[in-house]
């Protein structure tokens, strides 16, 4: 029979045990419902913590420092056999930015300030954020504005930081603050003064160094976030953030100063941490290979993330599983209705056979039968399972707000999980239809024609 | 083969040789059919007379593919259904044969139109001729006027005919009638005869019919097995 024939039979057969076939599909639906569920529990919270990370721009980024650096990323320092010191400067950091995958590569840029507004003045520290930064979660849901350019004497401030300046801190937006730091000076040329230092820094460099004066720049105040987007591998958290530019032209004292003075005269400005950030974090094995080939030190987040992906794998089995029970469930109905359809239509089998239908034909049917449940039942499924999973993020809602805290969706239903379920909801209802549409084909015609 | 082409060369629709049936019970074998041999020549409309339990509808469904013999053959088109694919023998009882029964046996959830359209789909034809080859069946009946109809709303004579119009759809060489009055009162089952000896000389239709009825098998059949105990008693 041609499949739109044997579709048309099973669907007029389907309505004709109505509530049988209702109820067994309703069943399918259920099921199918608990594992969509389930799983789109399960890749809601995923996708929450791994958007969440991503936002925090910590798994796209590579933090790299030079070999020999005094302070050392998580445990004690590796025993390297000696080699040639790489020096983190300009050309490192342009070499690094012609890697492939790599978006862009900045210092961190870290000082201390004083910051004076409304006749009182207010230790913190600031922060030069790269233009790159804006599309990060952090500034997504923050008052105000990001910078208007890369090199504007604007500033955000980290709300704890606005809540020292003002009651209101939203209305510190559109103000202007003065901000006091340690600027490096160089030296002034040697001459007279001090003669003999000047002959050894020709020499090897000692007596070599920089003026630390004070300095102020005007800020004006263009938005307020709450978390600081480059709080991780640097020197602090920020509570005050400026353009990277603005930062960098400031020329402001940071704590590297002091080993670059170490080192002696170099032309060449070099950087106590530098920021890779490459496009995607499935990037950031290669980039990091490639970096510490050039003989710098690395560190990321990826086996964080494996770690994470590991236990969401775990995590959406063990969902499966649950929701699968009810499938199961489903199954052995569609298994039971099928069977007694067949003890109902015996006859009909007969009548089937004496009119020529084949073995196949007969088969077929049933399997279509079990299909056309298995589809609508997906479907009905996918959808219940969908309003399940809106349900639960609904009442989590309510219970975060009573609590203050954001909404989040803890439930998603992605293209393929919506797609695989009535795959699998037709699939399974095939697999349920093998031995009641084998049991109906091979059915004896002449016995099937006598049944009353 | 060679006695097949004879047997096909000789002008028979279909033929019977040493055909047995038996069914076990228990421990005692039955032998609904013994060793029968029976040709029925094309065109012809031959009766299988027999009391209840004679084994004249075992041999029919044997004729009809519906069942296999425990010895002997069945020769039809040419070809021993023994030796045919279940799929073959779909396809014999599809297009070669038709077949009515003393029950009707429409299906009760289509329509008249739906039930007589059913061998088309089983023969994947068209849907385009399906609906002209329907009319064309239900118009032999006269039926038109019922297309509509679900068989619970037609009267045994009308399913009847409805059956004959199914039976008749793919244009078979053969039909084989089952007891096909047997439902209907004595006026009702004349018209059913009077239907089929129309078809037989109309479209030259080979009919097998089993009866117990001598007296309609006698006035419509133009020859007569009568089957007694399993065997063949005379024709």
């Amino acid at each position: 029979m041609k499949i739109r024939d044997l579709t048309e039979l099973a669907a007029r057969n389907l309505r004709e045990a109505q509530l049988r076939n209702s109820l067994t599909t309703l069943g399918i639906g259920v099921g199918i419902a608990s594992l969509v569920a389930m799983l789109s529990l399960g890749v809601g919270l995923q996708r929450l913590a791994t958007q969440r990370l991503e936002r925090s721009g910590l798994f796209n980024a590579i933090f790299v420092r030079p070999k020999s650096d005094l302070r050392h990323f998580g445990g004690p320092p590796k025993q390297t056999p000696p080699e040639k010191h790489a020096e983190l400067d300009l050309k490192a950091r342009q070499a690094m930015s012609h890697l492939a995958n790599v978006i862009t590569v900045y210092p961190q840029i870290r000082f201390l300030t004083e910051v004076r507004y409304d006749g009182n003045s207010y230790p913190t520290s600031v922060a030069g954020i790269p233009e790159t930064d804006q599309n990060s979660g952090a500034f997504e849901d923050m008052q105000g504005r990001f910078f208007s350019g890369p090199n504007v004497d604007e500033a955000i401030l980290q709300i704890g930081f606005a809540q020292r300046l003002s009651n209101k801190p939203e209305s510190l937006v559109g103000k202007q603050i003065a901000v006091r730091y340690a600027k490096r000076e160089p030296l002034p040329a040697a001459g007279g003064k001090n003669g003999s230092g000047s002959s050894a820094t020709a020499q090897n460099g000692v007596g070599a160094g920089f003026s630390v004066v004070l300095q102020e720049t005007r800020l004006k105040i263009v938005g307020i976030v709450k978390t600081d987007p480059e709080g991780f591998g640097g020197f602090g958290r920020g509570q005050l953030f400026v353009p990277l530019q603005v930062a960098e032209q400031l020329h402001a004292t940071q704590i590297t100063d002091l080993r670059q003075v170490l080192r002696g005269p170099n032309p060449e400005p070099t950087y106590g941490v530098l920021t890779v950030r490459v496009t995607s974090p499935t990037k950031v094995p290669a980039v990091e290979a490639a970096i510490r080939k050039m003989g710098f030190e690395t560190f990321s987040l990826l086996d964080t993330t494996r770690n994470l992906r590991l236990f969401f794998t775990v995590f959406d089995l063990l969902l499966g599983i649950f929701g699968g029970l009810a499938l199961v469930v489903a199954t052995l109905g569609i298994v039971n209705t099928l069977v007694m359809a067949i003890l109902e239509r015996r006859r009909e089998i007969g009548v089937l056979k004496a009119l020529g239908a084949a073995d196949r034909d007969i088969r077929q049917l049933f399997f279509s039968e079990a299909a056309v449940m298995g589809l609508v039942g997906g479907i009905f499924g996918t959808g219940l399972g969908w309003a399940i999973g809106r349900a639960l993020t609904f009442g989590t809602d309510i219970y975060l707000q009573r609590r203050n805290l954001p909404a989040v969706d803890i439930s998603f239903v992605p293209w393929w999980l919506a797609l695989g379920a009535v795959v699998f909801a037709v699939a399974v209802s095939l697999a349920a239809g093998i031995y009641p549409a084998t049991r109906a084909a091979r059915l004896n015609p002449v016995e099937a024609l006598k049944y009353e | 083969m060679a006695e097949i082409d004879s047997a096909t060369a000789n002008g028979f629709a279909i033929r019977a040789e040493c055909v047995s049936r038996w069914f076990q019970l228990g421990e005692a074998r039955i032998r609904a059919i013994d060793e029968v041999t029976l040709s029925v020549r094309r065109g012809e409309f031959m009766g299988l007379l027999g009391s209840s339990g004679s084994g004249k509808s075992t041999l029919l469904n044997l004729m009809a593919g519906l069942d296999q013999p425990t010895s002997g053959s069945i020769i039809a088109g040419g070809r021993n259904l023994a030796e045919l694919s279940s799929r073959e023998l779909a396809r014999y009882r599809n297009q070669t044969m038709g077949m009515i029964f003393q029950a009707f046996n429409l299906l009760p959830r289509m329509t008249l139109e739906e039930n007589v359209e059913l061998p088309l789909r089983l023969a994947e034809v068209d849907r385009g001729e399906r609906a002209a080859r329907v009319r064309e069946a239900i118009e032999r009946v006269h039926l038109e006027k019922r297309l509509a109809h679900r068989p619970g709303e037609l009267s045994g004579g009308e399913q009847q005919r409805a059956a004959i119009a199914r039976a008749l759809v793919n244009r078979p060489t053969l039909l084989y009638a089952d007891e096909p009055t047997g439902n209907l009162d004595s006026n009702t089952g004349e018209e059913i005869l009077n239907l089929l000896r129309e078809i037989n000389q109309t479209l030259g239709t080979t009919i097998v019919m089993v009866t117990h009825e001598r007296a309609f098998a006698e006035r419509f059949a133009g020859r007569i097995a009568y089957l007694k105990d399993g065997k063949l008693a005379a024709t």
